[in-house]
């Protein structure tokens, strides 16, 4: 079937098989490959894009259900290249990250997070990414970057 | 002033958070270029014969290249004979399997012994069609009992290995021990429990062949012992053989070298003459990828009712899964580490290997250290318990003080420095010991339901045990006054890039913003050993300060000709990174211009440093915990440490080590477990149903700076990357059963889930 995204702000459209997902239409058709697949149980949320400005995790959606929609990875997050949205530069001032498999779904986790809920409590923040998992930073500088963007 | 222990956030993350990190999944390079996707048939039985395999319908399938099984395998040569008497003892440096009739085929012969071994590989154009392609390759299994568990194991009734007579590999138990003299003996057993990694990146490997060479990209930690390994596989030379580590999402141990599956992957490719890629799923990950720990304990204390411990012995049963990888090594290290940081005159410690038909065993985060300190602070706890003892003053009468060291341990390790009792002190200011114990008690007075439990644990581990095997490092300083490192060591999220390019700056004046570090590709680099064991800032990095101080000594030359002065007068200014003759800064050169002055050969140094030594990192936690009596679930309200790592190079990056290690230890101590049926299928086969802990079940942590500096190496560092885990996990353990004591809780193995506390509670009140 033809699925048309547009990702990051720019279409791409392609003839894709039903199953498809669309964590692998970013991936392999949109060629970002900054999206990663941490599991195959939607527990781990490494694959989490925004969909129409919601977070959704990406390896549980198919493409076809975001045909007509926009996708933003991490990669389409900055206003401009070369720079850094504020969670972005927040996790690099907090060391929000280690090996950086889970950073971009974690990134994009947190932008929806904030959305929702600007200036969240500790708790509110850690209840909010419970669907991302992270084994590199036991979460401590993860939450202290996210309250830090959240005051940015 | 030196950027060394300065505050500095790392030049890693830029990339990875706009662009991502290039995981195996992720490269799109032309020897790709077409690659064909791998997916493993696993075995759905824990033990079984295999009667016949039809592939027929598979390869039918759309999109199939090749399904390939174990006689497929005609064109590499047998495995090395075993070595002598067992894994050679002391090296963490490649996973030992046990040759001879304990031999772990490539893929399954005619028998599989655990849920998740591979019987057979299907190629195909996408991962989709593999999926599918795989479910339709019959395998005729017939299903014999399973071991699962050491007793099974060690009853014998079944055997896995029928030729090798037994299902104990390797059998050093623990002598008898007079415990005389001691007022108080306790004894118990404790299960260390199987943990999974998980890495949030699984395995992955690709690999290609151009005229001969192998390529292989894989998520290792140790791309250049990953090189040996596949040159012995395929009887090659070294030489013909390219690994590149590209960025790897964690690896905890589990990715030291690399496992079979990726072999397979290189002899594929080789076989159907077409590169080829794997990645696996996160269930594949789960059963495929080695776990951790699965240790039974039996520990022994005895002392004086004033709380002087005077005996102990720890015997040691690992389980090492279906095959004895390093499983079969990692009770040693729970041996050698089995006093902890006590100074007990009589120490005696054994370890049996029993296989069963569950997924191998390998080193994870701690590796035989966590054991070793689970097991001795729970013994502490039991002791003082007995004697009606604060656990907190039992730990102190019992450290190695401070004018011990070095300290010759009864086990055969020798603790080089540290401040054990000022460490445990710091803790338990820091975490107000006292107003904890006072709280404690108007819980218990009111009768609250939510009781408050204090977990005190001390420990000492040994960084860098291979540290004979050294690290490389070679400096190269450019033209342009740039400099490139390239490390042995390899980063998986460690920061080494940071690091590295720190002590260049410190050492030569070259900004670290001008220095690039690299790691990880055995054509640059094809000498180095990389990480574990928490050996890289100790080994890798004085590697690194090594180099930078033989390229200092022949730039000094340089610079002399260059200005026409003496060796003698000459000086660098690290602050500026310029060449000067002393206390005449007007007159200088920098970096570029002595780089340009020199020969063909360049400005550059190679170190192989095997100067090192291991060290012996220290410290004390204090986990304090909720505990709801009527519900038996656990909440960690706070987590207090001391970790000492000798000098350190970037608190940032310390504390990150700390943070990651303190909550894998509270995961294994709170939630996680790998756990089977009788049968040996896996019941937390997938993130679904294995507990890996989450942010909303952590709180913030407190930690507390404590910095006694190795002697052996000029940096003064010991390793921090396994700390958290050996330090936390019986700290955790220890609050939860230390908010029931009042009950008569005196043990609950770990995961100290809701169902065992409550269970505890309530035996513990039907017993009262």
């Amino acid at each position: 079937m033809k699925v048309t995204v547009t990702v990051n702000g720019r279409q791409v459209a392609a003839e894709v098989a039903d199953r498809t997902l669309l964590v692998h239409f970013v991936r392999d058709v949109a060629g970002l490959t900054a999206t990663n697949v941490g599991c195959d149980t939607s527990s781990c949320g490494a694959c989490t894009v925004l969909l129409d400005g919601q977070s959704v995790k990406s390896c549980t959606v198919l493409a076809a259900q975001a045909d007509g929609c926009e996708v933003t990875t991490v990669e389409g997050l900055a206003s401009e290249p070369g720079e850094m949205h504020p969670v972005q530069r927040a996790f690099h001032a907090e060391h929000a990250l280690q090996c950086g498999f889970c950073t971009p779904g974690m990134v994009m986790a947190t932008v929806s997070l904030l959305a929702e809920n600007p200036k969240p409590t500790e708790e509110q923040v850690r209840s909010g990414l419970e669907g991302n998992l992270c084994r590199c930073t036991g979460y401590h500088n993860i939450v202290r970057a996210v309250l830090a963007a959240s005051e940015r | 002033m030196s950027i060394l222990g300065t505050r500095v956030v790392r030049t890693e993350d830029p990339r990875l958070l706009t662009a991502g990190g290039t995981y195996v999944d992720d490269l799109r390079l032309p020897e790709l270029a077409g690659a064909a996707r791998v997916t493993f048939v696993r075995s759905p039985f824990a033990h079984a014969r295999i009667t016949g395999i039809d592939a027929s319908a598979a390869r039918e399938a759309p999109g199939v290249v090749a399904v390939l099984t174990y006689s497929d395998i005609d064109d590499i040569p047998p495995p090395p004979p075993p070595p002598e008497g067992g894994p050679p003892p002391g090296s963490e440096a490649a996973p030992m399997p046990l040759g001879g009739p304990w031999q772990e085929p490539l893929l399954a012969v005619d028998k599989v012994r655990f849920v998740g071994e591979a019987v057979a590989i299907v190629l195909t154009d996408d991962s989709y069609q593999g999926e599918d392609a795989a479910e339709l390759v019959v395998v005729d299994y017939e299903p014999l009992p399973a071991v699962v568990g050491i007793g099974e194991a060690l009853a014998g009734g079944t055997l896995l290995f029928p030729d090798a007579g037994s299902n104990i590999p390797v059998a050093h138990p623990a002598g008898d021990l007079a415990f005389d003299g001691c007022d108080v003996v306790v004894e118990r057993e404790i299960v260390n429990q199987r943990v999974a990694p998980v890495p949030m990146e699984g395995r992955a490997a690709a690999a290609c062949w151009v005229d001969g060479k192998l390529t292989v990209w894989v998520s290792t930690q140790n791309a250049q012992i990953s090189r040996f390994i596949l040159a012995g596989a395929f009887g090659l030379d070294p030489g013909t053989i390219r690994v590149v580590a590209p960025d790897v999402g964690g690896g905890f141990g589990a990715k030291v070298g690399l496992d079979r599956d990726a072999i397979i992957v290189a002899w594929a490719a080789r076989h159907v003459g077409r590169p080829l890629r794997w990645v696996e799923t996160r269930s594949e990950n789960l059963t495929g990828m080695t776990h951790g720990r699965a240790q039974r304990h039996t520990v022994k204390i005895g002392g004086t009712r004033d709380g002087r411990v005077l005996a102990y012995r720890l015997d040691v049963v690992q389980d090492t899964g279906a095959y004895p990888r390093m499983g079969g090594f990692l009770p040693t290290l729970t041996n050698l580490m089995a006093p902890g940081p006590y100074d007990i005159a009589h120490v005696v410690a054994g370890y049996r290997v029993v296989v069963t038909n569950t997924t191998p065993i390998s080193a994870y985060r701690g590796a035989g250290r966590p054991e070793a300190t689970a097991a001795i602070e729970r013994a502490m706890d039991l002791f003082a318990a007995e004697i009606g003892m604060d656990p907190a003053e039992v730990r102190r009468k019992n450290l190695v003080p401070s004018d011990q060291f070095p300290y010759q341990s009864p086990c055969g390790a020798l603790y080089d420095t540290g401040d054990y009792i000022g460490g445990l002190d710091k803790v338990l200011a820091g975490a107000g010991y006292a107003d904890l114990r006072a709280e404690q008690a108007r819980r218990r007075e009111r009768g609250d339901v939510v009781q408050l439990g204090i977990g005190v644990s001390s420990y000492v581990e040994i960084t860098a045990a291979d540290a004979d095997n050294g690290e490389t490092a070679r400096l190269v300083v450019h033209d342009d006054g740039t400099a490139t490192v390239y490390t042995g060591s390899s980063a998986h999220g460690q920061g080494h890039h940071t690091s590295w390019a720190m002590i260049v700056e410190a050492d030569l004046g070259i900004q670290m913003e001008k220095v690039t570090v690299k790691h990880g590709d055995t054509d640059e680099i094809p000498l180095g050993t990389g990480t574990y064991a928490s050996r890289s800032l100790q080994l890798g990095g004085v590697a690194v300060h090594r180099a930078n101080l033989e390229v200092k000594e022949q730039a000094r030359k340089l610079a002399a000709d260059l200005m026409e002065a003496s060796e003698a007068d000459l000086e660098l200014d690290t602050d500026s990174g310029r060449w000067q003759v002393r206390g005449d800064p007007g007159a200088s050169r920098t970096w570029a211009d002595v780089a340009s002055h020199a020969g063909a050969e360049g400005l550059t140094a190679f170190v192989h440093y095997t100067d090192g030594a291991p060290t012996f990192p220290f410290g004390s936690h204090v986990a304090v915990a909720e505990v709801d009596t009527e519900t038996g679930k656990v909440t960690l309200v706070r987590h207090v440490t001391v970790d000492d790592a000798g000098t350190v190079l970037n608190p940032v990056l310390t504390e990150g080590q700390r943070h990651g290690g303190i909550a894998q230890g509270v995961a294994q101590a709170l939630l996680e477990e790998m756990v089977y049926d009788a049968e040996g299928n896996p019941l937390t086969g997938t993130l679904a149903d294995y507990a890996t802990i989450t942010a909303a079940e952590l709180p913030s942590f407190e930690l507390l700076v404590s910095e006694t500096p190795a002697t052996i190496n000029p940096l003064g560092a010991k390793g921090i990357g396994e700390a958290g885990t050996i330090g936390a996990t019986p700290a955790m353990q220890s609050a939860v059963i230390d908010a029931l004591s009042h009950l008569g809780v005196r043990h609950i193995d770990m995961p100290t889930t809701p169902v065992r506390v409550w269970t505890a509670i309530s035996e513990a009140r039907a017993s009262q």
